[in-house]
C-alpha cells in the first residue's frame, strides 16, 4: 500500500467484518519526538486469544472461504520498515484495538495519504456505524465524531450525498487546520 | 469555513426533499474494500462514486464486500438493478465509474466490455 491512510481504511474493514458498531481511528503525528502514531480501535467481536499470534501471519485468516490474510502483515511490515511496530490488543466480546508506531521521519515511512478519503469512505459504506477520527499534530487536535454531527441531521442519513458533500469539506478544511491552513 | 450551522440549513432543505427514501426496490453499487480491492484502488473508486451519485442526485445504496477470491481484478465494483442480475466490473478506473453509472444505473444497460461477472438474481 503507498499510503497509510490505506492500511488505516483496510484495518477499519476488518472492524466492520468484526461487526463493530464503533470505530475510532487515533493519529498523533509528534514531529518533536519524531513518532508517529496510529490507532484504530473498535468495539468487534474480538480476536480469540490461541488467534491472536497467527493473525500477523500472512497465512493465516478467520475466512473461511481463502487461506491468506494479508491486512495486518502488510501494516506490520510498513511499521517495521519505519523503525516502529505493530501491536494488537484484543478481548473477545469487547473489540480489538490495532496500534501502529513509526519514526515520523524515517525516509522509508510511508505518507498518511488522503486521510479524508479514507475516513469519508467508511462513513460512506457504512453509516449505521460511529465513527471517531482523532489527529493531532503537536499542539493542534481534530476531532470528528458521527454521532455529534448524525445528531445534527434527525432523519437523513449521513451518507446522503448532499451531506457526504458538506462531510467532504469540513474533513478536508479541518485536517488543512492541522498543517496549518488558514 | 464548513460550519454546522451550514448542516442544520442542509438538513432543513433535504427534510421537504425526502419524503420517502426507503431501501426498498434501490439500485445497489457493492465495492470490493478487501485488502486487495484497497490496495488494487477501490477508494478512488468509492470517492468516483460518492461524486456521482451527489452530481446526477442519485438515491441508491452504495455497500461493500470483502475479497471474493477475484483479487487480479480488482478495483471490482457490482451494480445490481432492482429485480435483475447483479453485474461485476473489473479492473475498473475512477473514470470508468461515471459511464457505468450513466449507461448501467441510469439508462439499464449493462457495459459489456467492462463487466467480469454476472450473478443471477436470487442467486447466492
Amino acid at each position: 500500500m503507498r499510503e497509510l491512510s490505506l492500511h488505516i481504511l483496510d484495518i477499519a474493514q476488518n472492524s466492520i467484518a468484526a461487526s463493530a458498531s464503533i470505530i475510532e481511528i487515533y493519529i498523533d503525528e509528534n514531529s518533536i519526538q519524531d513518532r508517529l502514531t496510529i490507532r484504530i480501535a473498535d468495539n468487534g467481536r474480538g480476536i480469540p486469544q490461541h488467534q491472536l499470534a497467527q493473525v500477523m501471519d500472512p497465512f493465516f485468516t478467520s475466512r473461511k472461504t481463502r487461506g491468506v490474510g494479508l491486512g495486518l502483515a502488510l501494516f506490520a511490515q510498513a511499521a517495521k520498515g519505519a523503525e516502529g511496530e505493530l501491536l494488537i490488543d484484543s478481548n473477545v466480546g469487547a473489540g480489538t484495538t490495532v496500534t501502529a508506531t513509526f519514526r515520523y521521519s524515517h525516509i522509508d515511512r510511508a505518507p498518511l495519504g488522503d486521510l479524508a478519503g479514507t475516513l469519508l469512505g467508511v462513513i460512506m459504506l457504512n453509516p449505521e456505524v460511529e465513527v471517531v477520527y482523532q489527529h493531532t499534530c503537536l499542539e493542534r487536535t481534530l476531532r470528528i465524531d458521527t454521532r455529534e454531527i448524525k445528531s445534527e441531521l434527525g432523519n437523513i442519513a449521513i451518507n446522503h450525498p448532499a451531506v457526504m458533500n458538506w462531510l467532504e469539506g469540513f474533513v478536508r478544511e479541518g485536517i488543512d487546520d492541522l498543517y496549518g491552513g488558514e | 469555513m464548513k460550519s454546522l450551522e451550514e448542516l442544520r440549513e442542509l438538513r432543513a432543505e433535504l427534510e421537504k426533499e425526502i419524503s420517502a427514501r426507503n431501501s426498498e426496490g434501490k439500485p445497489k453499487i457493492i465495492i470490493g474494500m478487501g485488502t486487495c480491492g484497497i490496495a488494487a484502488g477501490a477508494r478512488d473508486i468509492l470517492q468516483a462514486v460518492t461524486q456521482e451519485l451527489r452530481k446526477r442526485n442519485l438515491d441508491v445504496i452504495t455497500t461493500q464486500t470483502g475479497c471474493i477470491g477475484m483479487c487480479e481484478q480488482e478495483p471490482l465494483m457490482d451494480v445490481q438493478l432492482p429485480g435483475q442480475d447483479r453485474i461485476t466490473y473489473g479492473k475498473i478506473t475512477a473514470k470508468d465509474v461515471e459511464r457505468i453509472v450513466v449507461e448501467h444505473l441510469i439508462n439499464g444497460n449493462v457495459v459489456a466490455e467492462l463487466a467480469v461477472a454476472r450473478l443471477e438474481e436470487g442467486g447466492v
